[in-house]
C-alpha cells in the first residue's frame, strides 16, 4: 500500500511539475485572495495584522479547493479511472498518494503565504515551533478532506461547484482551530480564553486521524464510480 | 394509477400524525402556561420547542447515517435504505433550520443579539451547511447505484458533525449554556414543570419526524415510479407513431 501511495504520489507530482498548474494557477490565485483581503480591509487601520491568522487560513482553504479540483480531474479524463483500477493498484494506496501529493503542493503553497502576509499585512513571525505544528497538522488533514470529497463528486459533471459546497463546511473545523494556534503564535490569542492551545491542535489532529481513516475506508468504492 | 397508490397516507400514518400533531399542540399548550424565570423573562417558555426541534434534527442525522451504512453494506443493501436516507436529511434540514431559528428567537433578548459565534451556534450552522451539501450531492443525477453509493458514504462523513454539535458546549466553554436537560434538577418543583414539557416535547417531535419521514418516502417511491411509468409511456406512444407512419 505505501509502495502504491508513493508511485501515485510521485506520478501526480511528476504531472504537476510538467502541468505547472500549481505554481502557475493555484499559487498565484492565493497570492491574489491576499491582495484582495488588503484591497477590501482598510490596511491604514492595522486589522489587517489583527486578523492576519484568519486571513491566511482562509487564504490555504481556498487554495486547497483549487489544487483538490485539479488533483481530482487528474483522473477523470482519458480513461485514466479505469486504468488505475485495472493496474491492481491498492485503492488505498491510490488515496494516500493522491493525498500526499495534494499535502507536498500544500506545504510549498503554506510557506508562500506566510512570506505574503508578513510581507503585506506587516505581522511578525514568532512561534516557530508552533506554527509549524498547527501547518503540518492542518496540512494533513486539508489535503486527506480534500482527496476524499474530490473523490465524492469526481464522477460528476458539476464537480467543479459542488466540491466548494461539500468540502468547505467540512473543513471549517481545520480553519478554526488552525486560525487559533496560528493567533496563539503570533501572540494575538484573546487572554483568558477558555480552550488551550492543546486543545486546538488536539482538533487538527483527530481531524487528520478521521480523513485519513474514512479514505483508506472509502476510496476503493468511490474509485469504482468514478 | 389506482387510488390506493396515488396516496401516501395510511392507517399506521393518519394515527402517527393525529398522534404527533395533537402532542404538538399539547407542548405548545402547556408550555405557553410555563411560569416566567427571573434570568429570561417569558422566554424560558422556548424550553418546550428549542432542544426537541434540536433532538429532532439529530435523529434525522443519525438516521441517515444509519440508512445509509445499511445500504453500504451488500447484504442488506436495498432501494428503501437510500430513500429513507434522502428523506430523514431532508427533514433534518427543516428541523437544523428551526433549531437556528428558535434560538436566535431566544438568543435576542437574553444575549442581545441574534447571533454569536459560539461553539454551539457555530457547530449547528456547519450542520446545517454539511446536510444541504448532502442533498445537493444526492440531487447531481447518475445511475442509481453510483448516485446511492456517493450519497451513502458522504452520509457518513456528515453524522461526525452530530456529537460535535452535542457535546461542544462541554468541550469549549463558551456563551451558549449546557445540555439543557443536565442543567435541571427533576426534584426542583419549577424544574419539574419544565422537564416535563420538554420531555413531552421530545417525544411529540419524534413522532412528527416520523409521520414525515414515511410520507417523504412514499412520496419519493411514487416520483420513482411515475418516472419509470412516463419513460414507458413515452416509449410506448414513439413505438405507435413509428407503427402509425408505416
Amino acid at each position: 500500500m505505501w509502495r502504491d501511495a508513493l508511485a501515485v504520489a510521485a506520478k501526480d507530482l511528476r504531472i504537476e511539475r510538467r502541468s505547472r498548474v500549481a505554481t502557475h494557477q493555484v499559487l498565484p490565485f492565493a497570492l491574489v485572495i491576499l491582495v484582495l483581503f488588503g484591497f477590501a480591509l482598510d490596511p491604514d487601520r492595522g486589522f489587517l495584522a489583527r486578523a492576519a491568522s484568519g486571513l491566511y487560513w482562509l487564504a490555504v482553504l481556498l487554495a486547497v479547493v483549487l489544487a483538490a479540483q485539479r488533483a481530482a480531474s487528474i483522473e477523470s479524463g482519458d480513461g485514466v479511472a479505469d486504468a488505475m483500477r485495472l493496474s491492481g493498484i491498492d485503492p488505498a494506496g491510490v488515496f494516500l498518494g493522491k493525498a500526499l501529493a495534494v499535502a507536498v503542493e500544500l506545504v510549498a503553497l503554506e510557506v508562500v503565504l506566510g512570506f505574503g502576509v508578513v510581507v503585506l499585512y506587516g505581522v511578525d513571525p514568532s512561534g516557530l515551533g508552533l506554527l509549524v505544528a498547527a501547518a503540518g497538522l492542518a496540512t494533513v488533514g486539508l489535503a486527506a478532506a480534500s482527496t476524499v470529497y474530490g473523490a465524492l463528486v469526481g464522477g460528476t459533471r458539476v464537480r467543479e461547484t459542488l466540491l466548494p459546497l461539500l468540502f468547505l463546511p467540512a473543513a471549517a473545523p481545520v480553519l478554526i482551530a488552525a486560525t487559533r494556534v496560528t493567533d496563539e503564535a503570533l501572540g494575538g490569542a484573546v487572554v483568558g480564553a477558555s480552550v488551550g492551545v492543546g486543545d486546538w491542535l488536539s482538533l487538527l489532529g483527530v481531524f487528520a486521524v478521521l480523513y485519513l481513516c474514512f479514505g483508506v475506508l472509502a476510496y476503493g468504492p468511490l474509485l469504482e464510480d468514478a | 394509477m389506482n387510488e390506493s397508490r396515488s396516496r401516501t397516507g395510511s392507517a399506521l400514518t393518519l394515527g402517527l400524525g393525529i398522534a404527533a400533531w395533537s402532542l404538538l399542540a399539547l407542548t405548545i399548550g402547556l408550555g405557553l402556561g410555563l411560569p416566567e424565570t427571573v434570568e429570561q423573562d417569558v422566554y424560558s417558555r422556548l424550553i418546550a420547542v428549542h432542544p426537541p426541534v434540536a433532538w429532532a434534527a439529530y435523529i434525522a442525522a443519525i438516521v441517515t447515517a444509519g440508512a445509509s451504512l445499511v445500504w453500504l453494506v451488500p447484504r442488506t443493501r436495498s432501494e428503501t435504505a437510500d430513500l429513507v436516507a434522502g428523506a430523514s436529511a431532508e427533514i433534518g434540514v427543516v428541523f437544523t433550520g428551526l433549531m437556528l431559528a428558535t434560538g436566535s428567537i431566544w438568543g435576542r433578548p437574553t444575549w442581545g443579539v441574534w447571533w454569536v459565534w459560539d461553539a454551539r451556534l457555530t457547530t449547528s450552522a456547519l450542520m446545517l451547511a454539511v446536510y444541504v451539501g448532502y442533498l445537493a450531492i444526492r440531487r447531481v443525477p447518475d445511475a442509481y447505484e453510483v448516485r446511492a453509493r456517493r450519497s451513502a458514504w458522504t452520509a457518513m462523513a456528515a453524522v461526525v458533525i452530530v456529537p460535535v454539535n452535542h457535546f461542544a458546549v462541554e468541550w469549549w466553554r463558551t456563551l451558549h449554556q449546557g445540555r439543557s436537560l443536565a442543567q435541571l434538577t427533576p426534584g426542583d418543583d419549577l424544574d419539574g414543570a419544565f422537564i416535563g414539557t420538554m420531555l413531552l416535547g421530545f417525544v411529540a417531535m419524534t413522532l412528527l419526524y416520523v409521520w414525515l419521514l414515511i410520507h417523504r418516502v412514499r412520496v419519493e417511491r411514487m416520483t420513482s415510479r411515475l418516472e419509470d411509468e412516463a419513460l414507458a409511456d413515452a416509449i410506448e406512444a414513439r413505438r405507435a407513431e413509428a407503427v402509425g407512419a408505416n
